[in-house]
């Protein structure tokens, strides 16, 4: 294997630098403590839910429900765990513990992620219209403080970004539960035959993208301060292709979180930036998809590299 | 083979199920009405379901995001062309067209020459295309020429004629997929493409031919929608990415690829369409429709899944 095969982690650091490097080209104004805090405020939430759709493409499947989720969960924290935090809390856990009966049930009934995913984001946006059946609520206090703490050197949302790559990466690539949770991506039945329960990891696996997911959407109440069942739809693909743009791969159990954050950061970042450029907003969409083909493109020099070797 | 163990069977009898209860709860009354709204509305539906089959029957991670923006485009593009004038229906239509022909072969040239994986390609293709539409719509709505709007709510042999174009179009894709020998390739490749290859199949070659079919369909299907409901809209593709899937998963076809169902597909999105009103006639808010609607998804899915284990 060549260097850049081995380093995936390369592509989304290089994507991310040269994307920043543009930015402070165009507006210099923004090399500072404040302007990284406007560039990235919304990357929090992005990174959380990218964490959370990383988990389930790590066991290969796919999760088209995820955006759903999260708006469900905003919804759910700007108004019960506003209100009684107690019992907003139970929901959230009860939330994270129907995700895990969710990857259960797929792997027992052998029935595709992709479409129980579906089905399961018509059943979440359901539940959050339900719940807020017009935008509004309000942020609990704690968390909006929480999400706007301004901590010493950079900015909240620099600092968390790495926290969440820190502790996503030592969940995943250095414990040992981790290494075997890729092993399922990897190969299932050898995982099986080794003795360990695939059904229980399916389940660990998308309890914890339900955990993340439950993070995601309460951070990003915690930066808009209220909520609608519409708020995070978009999630759903832009998690997907953060993981990919992390260096990730749809099947094989090949993930990286720190290159998942990496890649949420940069999906941030590239709106950002086209704001920058003062395109008309009637490009601004299609921008990012250009954007999004270019990094990807990058891939090929690694897949190509890899395959030579 | 007993008729009980085809895939199709399901989302008919579901579909069928759906009307018996709506007619049940309004003791018979618009029997007639409600099946020819489900025939028009289920067109549509059935129109992408077709072409997002024959793209899961590739195989595995193979299907298309850019459906509806492919709508919006194609049928923008095509209106604005027409420009209400009469007599340009079949120039909007050969826009329509072409677009989707365009937009495939760039799809196509994504996931080829970038090798970039098909849910990603067409995801980011998608973003494009929605600004093309954006960009050359600039919001006015533009009404469809009145020869053209007749045709697309207009009835023959008490069928609505948006419904023979989609049943058309499924015997064409039936005739295809079975009695061809592209459909023949397309079900090899879908089963297991490295095979497929060393058998001489022109893989590559199948794969873009499907992809191109897919957005040719969407287009069309754009360019009926923005026709029946009077002029084409940004959002107008929104619902049938999910749909899209959704009827193709329903109809028995299998998600794995390799295995598709032309007449489930059809089921399937009157069943769509017919669910969504028996939920209404029934009084559910928009809330436990949409959670009702994903629990029923799952639970067909779930006793197809369990039925073909059994056989």
């Amino acid at each position: 294997m060549s260097f850049l095969a081995r380093h995936r982690i390369i592509l989304p650091v290089v994507s991310l630098t040269v994307l920043l490097a543009a930015t402070f080209y165009m507006q210099p104004r923004a090399m500072s403590y404040f302007g990284l805090n406007l560039l990235f405020n919304l990357a929090v939430p992005i990174a959380l839910a990218t964490i959370a759709q990383m988990m389930i493409i790590m066991v290969n499947d796919i999760d088209l429900s995820l955006g759903a989720f999260v708006s469900l969960v905003a919804c759910v924290t700007a108004t019960i765990l506003n209100d009684t935090p107690a019992l907003g809390l139970l929901i959230l856990l009860a939330l994270i513990l129907s995700y895990a009966l969710l990857g259960a049930v797929i792997h027992a009934l052998e029935i595709p992620a992709i479409v129980v995913t579906l089905g399961m984001s018509f059943v979440w946006g359901g539940l959050a219209l339900f719940i807020l059946p017009s935008p509004g609520g309000a942020s609990p206090d704690w968390l909006r403080t929480l999400m706007t703490v301004k901590p010493p050197f950079a900015p909240m949302a620099v600092v968390a970004s790495v926290i969440i790559a820190l502790v996503a990466h030592l969940l995943i690539i250095r414990s040992g539960i981790g290494t075997v949770l890729r092993g399922v991506g990897g190969n299932a039945r050898s995982v099986a035959q080794a003795g360990w329960p695939v059904i229980r990891l399916k389940a660990l696996a998308y309890g914890l993208a339900g955990l993340f997911g439950v993070l995601a959407g309460m951070a990003l109440v915690g930066l808009t301060t209220s909520a609608d069942a519409n708020i995070a739809l978009r999630y759903t693909l832009l998690s997907i292709a953060g993981v990919i743009l992390g260096g990730g791969e749809f099947i094989g159990g090949k993930v990286s979180p720190t290159g998942a954050v990496i890649g949420a950061l940069t999906l941030t970042l590239a709106a950002s930036f086209l704001s920058f450029l003062r395109l008309s907003s009637d490009w601004q969409i299609g921008a990012q998809g250009a954007v999004l083909i270019l990094v990807l493109t990058a891939r090929l020099i690694f897949r190509q590299k890899g395959a030579e070797a | 083979m007993n008729i009980l163990t085809k895939p199709w069977l399901w989302s008919c009898v579901a579909a069928a199920l759906a009307y018996a209860l709506i007619l049940g709860l309004t003791s018979g009354r618009g029997a007639g009405e409600l099946a020819y709204a489900a025939l028009s509305f289920g067109a549509f539906a059935a129109i992408v379901g077709l072409g997002q089959m024959l793209v899961i029957t590739l195989g595995p991670g193979n299907v298309d995001l850019s459906i509806p923006a492919t709508m919006t485009l194609a049928a923008t593009l095509a209106l604005k062309a027409m420009g209400t004038d009469p007599g340009t229906a079949v120039l909007g239509l050969g826009i329509a067209l072409a677009v989707g022909f365009g937009v495939g072969v760039a799809n196509y040239a994504l996931i080829y020459l970038l090798r970039l994986p098909p849910i990603i390609a067409t995801l980011a293709a998608s973003l494009i295309y929605q600004s093309l539409a954006i960009w050359s719509n600039r919001g006015l709505r533009i009404k469809p020429p009145e020869g053209l709007a007749d045709f697309a709510t207009g009835r023959f042999l008490g069928l609505p004629n948006v419904t023979w174009v989609g049943l058309l179009l499924a015997i064409v894709v039936w005739i295809a997929l079975e009695r061809s020998v592209w459909g023949r390739w397309l079900l090899a490749t879908g089963q297991n493409m490295r095979v497929a290859r060393l058998a001489g199949v022109p893989v590559e070659l199948v794969r873009a031919s499907t992809y191109i079919s897919v957005s040719v369909f969407a287009a069309l299907a754009g360019y009926l929608l923005a026709s029946f409901s009077g002029g084409a809209a940004l959002n107008m593709g929104a619902e049938y990415l999910l749909m899209s899937i959704a009827v193709v998963v329903i109809g028995g076809s299998s998600i794995a690829g390799g295995n598709s169902n032309v007449p489930g597909v059809w089921g399937a999105a009157l069943f769509m369409f017919l669910v969504v009103s028996m939920l209404n006639s029934y009084g559910a808010g928009a809330g436990a429709r949409n959670v009702l609607t994903g629990a029923i998804i799952i639970g067909i899915v779930i006793a197809a899944s369990t039925r073909r284990a059994r056989t």
